[in-house]
């Protein structure tokens, strides 16, 4: 089977997933990503790697702050960037993601930054571009389904290398709504494949895929247990429709087993970092005294977002 | 027109004979087998030498996609796919569009079915009205107008009291009742096979247990209200083990499999393979050897090709929103072949899988088997020859299966429906 996001030179084509990269590859990435963060520093925050290209950011799924930071990153590469809302405009009208593509195709597009509510649309528009031989046509994943974050988990990999050095030594804590989360399948691939031994998921049953164990994560439901010498607790959103139902009776009880407090964040190693992809529920996943206390580096996070979304666009284009 | 099949491999499962043998035929039955009927001359004679001579094939679901989905397939094309295919009986089954609930529409689709003079149909009619699981439909009525069976497709019935009254009411008549097992409450909402795949692609999962509590729940109906439940497409290790169960108990029960279920897994879905979005989902590796075995054993009674042709626009979507179905009516005895190849199973034995033990579902008497006097539907193969599977090839105009680009065993050559060569090398 055709790996959809290498050329046949080995080189990343299109970001469609970090499950699937080599070691070599997600590296590389960081590392484009380092010189990038200090762009930000200088008088004129702008480098000319994507001059006349043209970067469209289509969201079949609302979102600002992914939507923001990639226009940020391209506008800093000097690429034109178009944003295009697509989920108040053609598809309502009954286009189909196909056709809008096509569109966009013959409005010379150089770059897709794709979001979507289905998992593995954006390979449908990558495999769309292979089969009419559109390859100068890049595309990058900005979310789709349940499926996949792979910029954001490219970036959390950056925050986690900023403060840690390296992987190999580490034991990293995933908590929360892992079963829905796109951000938690790209960070348990990114780590895997970048060398952390121990990766842990802490969430109630019903938050956790089948399987999830394939992975290659080690799961605990008791957040104490789960969270004891771990070096890095990155916690996921829980999204408002999942917390009363079926699936949990109540944010309160949530927050009380598997909120992260202060308390439990004590049983981490003393320099442990807390990491969040945002947007926080505060006093839901998060006690707002972790989130503002000095082990956080959610902040962070965010800067580091547009280096890494700029290394990956710089990449793409240079392929 | 009178027809001598000369020195073909004869296989006939029903009759368990697997010779080089002539096949003769008159007036649309087979008049002799190995000798000629008295009197007899040709009014041509088929060189089968080198060629396997079977009956043709009875296939246990084959959605043509009329009435309603004309967009899809029309009787037409379907019918060119199954000649193709070596396939002259088809079960159809009633997800069309209107549902297949009323008599009318039941005998007009066999006589438009008639009319075309390809392969015999035989319609399942709707269970319940509009396949709602609310109310029965007229089952006497539809069995008169050319029904064989009573389903659900694939629209299970939530309220387990109508399910058991439709049963009840089913077997008042000994109607078969033929049932895709499946809690309804445990699927909703998902698109692929609940494990490792599903959980990596941040698919919604379909879990094993809405097939084994579906199963379940059907076998207990059907040993209380006694009526002669088909399982239809099979899908787990889990469900066959069920199902060896209620024989143990004494419940009459049949199932089939689906030729994808018996040649792929969760893991064939790759990356988002549209055409790997099937009812029921692909399972695990585990679960597709379970059935290989349990159809070697006999366990499962039938294989079909759960032919559903989709158009494009619908499979050219993100996986979840894609329309679930395949196109497999040309591909029914390839993957026969293939199956039969690589679990060592004997011809003959492979064979009876899509002929005599499918027809015996349907109770068809007639089809199904080379015996003197049966009609004389006959499918020749080449059994050596490969052929690569491509849309261009394909004659449905469902162009959509996981098989695409495969080389598979066995060719069709000739397909005869009551005596009459309905295809045959251009």
């Amino acid at each position: 089977m055709r790996n959809p996001q290498l050329n046949g030179h080995g080189e990343l084509q299109h970001l469609l997933s970090l499950d699937g990269l080599p070691k070599s590859v997600l590296t590389a990435i960081l590392d484009t990503a380092e010189p990038f963060t200090e762009v930000a520093e200088r008088e004129v925050k702008k480098l000319p790697l994507l001059r006349g290209k043209s970067v469209f950011n289509v969201f079949f799924e609302n979102s600002t702050r992914t939507r923001t930071t990639f226009e940020i990153a391209a506008k800093r590469l000097s690429a034109d960037v178009i944003n295009l809302n697509v989920a108040t405009s053609s598809t309502k009208k009954g286009e189909t993601l196909l056709d809008t593509v096509d569109n966009l195709c013959a409005m010379q597009a150089d770059m897709f930054v794709v979001r979507h509510e289905s998992s593995g649309a954006p390979y449908l528009i990558a495999d769309h571009l292979h089969n009419t031989a559109r390859h100068h046509i890049h595309v990058v994943n900005a979310g789709d389904g349940r499926h996949a974050h792979p910029t954001q988990g490219l970036l959390d990999m950056f925050t986690i290398r900023h403060y840690k050095k390296e992987f190999h030594n580490l034991v990293v804590a995933i908590v929360g709504d892992v079963l829905h989360s796109r951000v938690a399948r790209s960070q348990i691939a990114a780590l895997t494949t970048l060398g952390v031994p121990e990766v842990r998921v802490i969430a109630p049953k019903t938050l956790l895929p089948t399987d999830v164990e394939r992975m290659g994560v080690r799961v605990f439901h008791d957040m104490q247990a789960g969270l004891k010498d771990v070096d890095v607790v990155m916690m996921l959103r829980l999204q408002n429709e999942r917390m009363n139902g079926a699936l949990l009776p109540s944010p309160q009880e949530f927050f009380k087993v598997w909120g992260l407090t202060a308390e439990k964040l004590a049983e981490a190693r003393a320099d442990a970092i807390v990491m969040h992809p945002g947007p926080m529920n505060r006093g839901v996943e998060i006690d707002s005294a972790v989130a503002d206390g000095g082990q956080a580096v959610i902040l962070p996070q965010v800067t580091f977002g547009i280096a890494v979304r700029m290394a990956v666009m710089s990449m793409l284009a240079g392929s | 027109m009178r027809i001598r099949i000369a020195n073909g491999r004869l296989i006939d499962p029903a009759n368990q004979l697997d010779a080089t043998s002539d096949l003769y035929i008159a007036d649309g039955l087979i008049t002799g087998v190995g000798k000629a009927p008295e009197g007899f001359a040709a009014d041509r004679t088929i060189d089968a030498a080198g060629l396997v001579v079977c009956p043709g094939l009875v296939d246990l679901a084959a959605r043509l996609r009329e009435p309603g989905f004309e967009y899809r397939a029309t009787l037409e094309s379907e019918m060119e796919a199954a000649m193709a295919g070596g396939v002259t009986s088809l079960a159809i089954p009633p997800d069309t569009d209107p549902v297949l609930d009323e008599p009318g529409l039941v005998e007009m689709l066999c006589y438009r079915a008639k009319k075309l003079n390809r392969a015999h149909v035989y319609p399942v009619g709707a269970l319940t009205i509009g396949l709602k699981g609310e109310r029965l439909s007229e089952m006497a009525e539809l069995v008169e107008a050319g029904c064989v069976a009573f389903s659900q497709a694939n629209t299970p019935i939530i309220d387990n009291i109508v399910l058991m009254r439709a049963m009840q009411y089913a077997a008042t008549f000994g109607f078969r009742v033929w049932m895709q097992p499946v809690a309804p409450f445990l699927a909703r909402g998902g698109v692929a096979h609940d494990g490792e795949v599903a959980a990596r692609l941040g698919l919604a999962g379909i879990p094993t247990a809405a097939e084994t509590i579906g199963l379940y729940t059907h076998i207990e109906l059907a040993r209380i209200t006694g009526a002669k439940l088909h399982v239809t497409r099979l899908s787990s290790a889990e469900g066959l083990k069920m199902i060896k169960w209620a024989r143990k108990e004494g419940v009459d029960i049949t199932c089939d499999v689906s030729i994808n279920h018996l040649h792929l897994s969760e893991m064939d879905i790759g990356y988002f393979n549209p055409n790997c979005h099937l009812v029921p989902p692909l399972r695990t590796q585990r679960d597709r050897e379970a059935l290989r075995q349990g159809l070697v054993d006999g366990e499962i009674n039938a294989l079909c090709s759960n032919h559903t042709p989709v158009d494009d626009d619908a499979k050219q979507c993100p996986f979840a929103e894609a329309e679930p179905g395949a196109t497999g009516l040309e591909l029914l005895l390839p993957l026969t072949l293939k199956w039969a190849q690589e679990t060592r199973t004997p011809l003959v034995k492979a064979l009876a899988c899509v002929t005599s033990d499918s027809a015996r579902i349907i109770g068809s008497q007639k089809g199904g088997h080379l015996s003197v006097n049966a009609r004389a539907d006959v499918c020749i193969f080449d059994p050596e020859a490969y052929v690569t599977v491509s849309r261009a090839r394909l004659r449905s105009q469902g162009k959509n299966t996981p098989f695409l680009g495969l080389e598979l065993p066995g060719e069709v050559r000739y397909t005869l429906v009551e005596g009459q060569v309905m295809f045959a090398p251009t």
